[in-house]
């Protein structure tokens, strides 16, 4: 069995963002790039399947600039086999749909029987990228999934999709794409010798090209970033609980007119 | 109609819209100046929910009713809703961030090759083409973002555009167009309920409480959960609630969590971290109550009271249930 786990390398959550000068770039200038985290849920959970099948083959999949490869490095420290890089300029302002397009086409490649990936990269926050390249694959797929059983027979995967209200439980055949919720599982540390060991795993860098790719303009340009409108000025309300909650409850009403 | 803006119904599962669907509605209204539809896949539609629509703005009901329709599943609805728009051209489709919306808005995006742009909380008019805001980095920064082509797809964060108003009296037209509905790929092995609060979902509230470490303990939560009940809020949780297994997972607020944006958002015991910040920072009202004056989360909130939580909370519930019930 193959299972393909899709990444993305963003800013670390401590991040406090700027906007580079052109208005629609951020200023990568002292970040500190990590796995997004909701990815990394999918790569602990490739592992825990091989570690429980055996005979499985984990491979890490990002789209990215030069830097992803360090994100590719740390998910193969965890325990995955190998990783493939699409990295190509021409997909540096890539949307969600020419991400998922150059992802389905390493996917198709690969012929993996399972995707998985995390329901949203923490960068562009958008999480579309799972259900666009299932579609793309015309494969079935699984949204914010908390637990999740491959079949014996590996034909089939049960899944707990969280909705509104509850989990519902499906079974999906295989191959899928499924994308993680925080829940699934607990991420691993590297070990050292994960780290070692990582170093001499593969690491195949591709091109749009290699990947018959057809070159595209992004379906949803970003015209500029901001940062966000300051808040107004807030207060601290003085005096003794009782006095305080009072007076917390009249501006409620009466100045926020929030109650 | 061609180039009306279409809305995306969310259900209750029973056959009523949600309330969301008014704010969905009432943007597309204001955009699109009177073309706006309402699109309903459902397994059940009541005429009151049809009744509902009508008022608050759609001029037309695409009515898709089967039972397979229910529980969601993208592979069904998604054929449906893409032959849908081949025959009708709409301008725009709009539906409200929820659990369903963000795969299916995707994969139909996908489907019609066109952007989506997820989470919205502006969108406007420039000239002839829309314009979206919408957040990233968790809300650490806006991006405004265009499309290439038409169909517009968009999500809407709730509680951030103005409802419609609804017009009683005000009908729509239901059609019911004959589609070919696809077999399903998942097979529903059973829906796990969750043992219900009794208060209002997270991300669809107007109020939300959020309670963090300063908790102390799962068992303190009650008392968040019985000023809930007075003021009709969600209760939330900070990770480190979460993770120390105070909170399940789904009651997490952040950037790892939720990101919500209240009317009034209160925190009690939490300091305010960069990731918590990040999912609450857009709330209209920010209360926060700690007892610690430097805890960063006092840096953006409009009120704030330095004290102990378990000393403020009995009491501010004794004082909203003494303003609420005159
Ligand atoms: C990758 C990553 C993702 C993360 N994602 C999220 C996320 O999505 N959401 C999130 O919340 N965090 C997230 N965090 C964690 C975040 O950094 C903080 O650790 C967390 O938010 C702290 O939670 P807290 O405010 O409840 O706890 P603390 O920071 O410990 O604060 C507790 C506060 O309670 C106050 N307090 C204690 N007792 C009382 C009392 N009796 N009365 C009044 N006040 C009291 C204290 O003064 C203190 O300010 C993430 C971290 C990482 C690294």
């Amino acid at each position: 069995m193959k299972i393909a786990v899709l990444v993305k390398q963003v800013p670390d959550t401590a991040t406090q963002m700027k906007v580079a000068g052109t208005a629609k770039a951020i200023e990568t200038a002292g970040i500190t790039w990590i796995v997004s985290p909701y990815d990394e849920y999918a790569v602990e959970e490739a592992l825990r399947i091989r570690e429980k099948r055996g005979q499985v083959e984990v491979v890490v999949m990002s789209l990215g600039p030069d830097r992803v490869k360090e994100a590719l490095r740390s998910c193969l420290a965890m325990g995955a086999d190998r990783a493939v890089h699409v990295n190509d300029p021409a997909l540096a302002e890539a949307d969600t749909l020419m991400a998922a397009r150059a992802l389905a086409a390493v996917i198709k490649q690969e012929a993996p029987d399972l995707v998985l990936t995390g329901r949203q990269a923490i960068d562009d926050d958008m999480g579309a990228v799972p259900a666009q390249v299932a579609e793309i694959l015309g494969w079935p797929c699984a949204y914010w999934i908390m637990e999740e059983a491959i079949a014996d027979d590996g034909k089939t995967v049960r899944i707990g999709r969280q909705v509104e209200g509850g989990l519902e439980i499906f079974d999906v055949p295989m191959p899928a794409v499924l994308s993680a919720q925080k829940g699934l599982n607990e991420p691993r540390y590297p070990t050292l010798k994960g780290i070692m060991g990582a170093k001499k795993k593969e690491i195949k860098d591709v091109k749009a090209s290699d990947l018959g790719l057809a070159a595209e303009a992004p379906q949803l340009p970003v015209v500029a970033l901001e940062a966000l409108p300051p808040r107004p000025p807030g207060r601290i309300i003085p005096g003794d609980v009782a006095t305080a909650v009072k007076e917390l409850v009249r501006s409620l009403r009466e100045e926020a007119k929030a109650i | 109609m061609a180039n009306a803006f279409w809305c995306m119904v969310e259900d209750d599962r029973k056959g009523t819209p949600k309330k969301v669907m008014a704010e969905v509605i009432g943007e597309a209204t204001r955009l699109a100046g009177g073309d706006v539809e309402a699109v309903w896949l459902t397994d059940t539609a009541t005429d009151d929910g049809i009744r509902q629509l009508g008022e608050w703005g759609a001029k037309k009901v695409w009515l898709i009713e089967g039972a397979e329709l229910a529980p969601y599943r993208a592979e069904v609805w998604v054929p449906i809703v893409a032959e849908l728009v081949a025959a009708q051209s709409p301008k725009a489709i709009l539906g409200p961030v929820t659990s369903r919306q963000r795969e299916f808005m995707a994969r139909l995006a996908a489907r019609l090759g066109v952007g989506l742009a997820g989470d919205c909380m502006g969108l406007a008019m420039d000239g002839d083409k829309l314009v979206g805001t919408r957040p990233v980095y968790a809300g650490k920064l806006l991006a405004k973002v265009a499309w290439a082509k038409t169909p517009w797809l968009a999500t809407l964060r709730p509680n951030v555009f103005k409802p419609a108003d609804a017009q009683p009296g005000q009908t729509a037209a239901v059609e019911r167009p004959s589609v070919q509905i696809p077999a399903a790929q998942l097979k529903l092995v059973e829906r796990r309920e969750e043992a219900s609060t009794g208060l209002p979902e997270l991300t669809e509230a107007e109020i939300v409480i959020s309670g963090g470490r300063g908790m102390k303990g799962p068992e303190n939560y009650v008392i968040l959960e019985e000023l809930g009940g007075i003021i009709g809020a969600a209760v939330g949780a900070s990770r480190a609630a979460v993770d120390a297994g105070w909170r399940p997972h789904r009651f997490q607020i952040g950037q790892t969590g939720r990101t919500i944006s209240p009317k009034l958002y209160l925190g009690f015991g939490v300091s305010g971290a960069i990731q918590h910040l990040a999912g609450m920072r857009t709330s209209k009202v920010i209360v926060a109550v700690n007892k610690d004056p430097e805890a960063p989360i006092f840096k953006i909130a409009d009120y704030g009271i330095v004290a102990d939580l378990f000393e403020v909370v009995p009491q501010l519930t004794q004082e909203f249930k003494r303003l609420l019930e005159k």
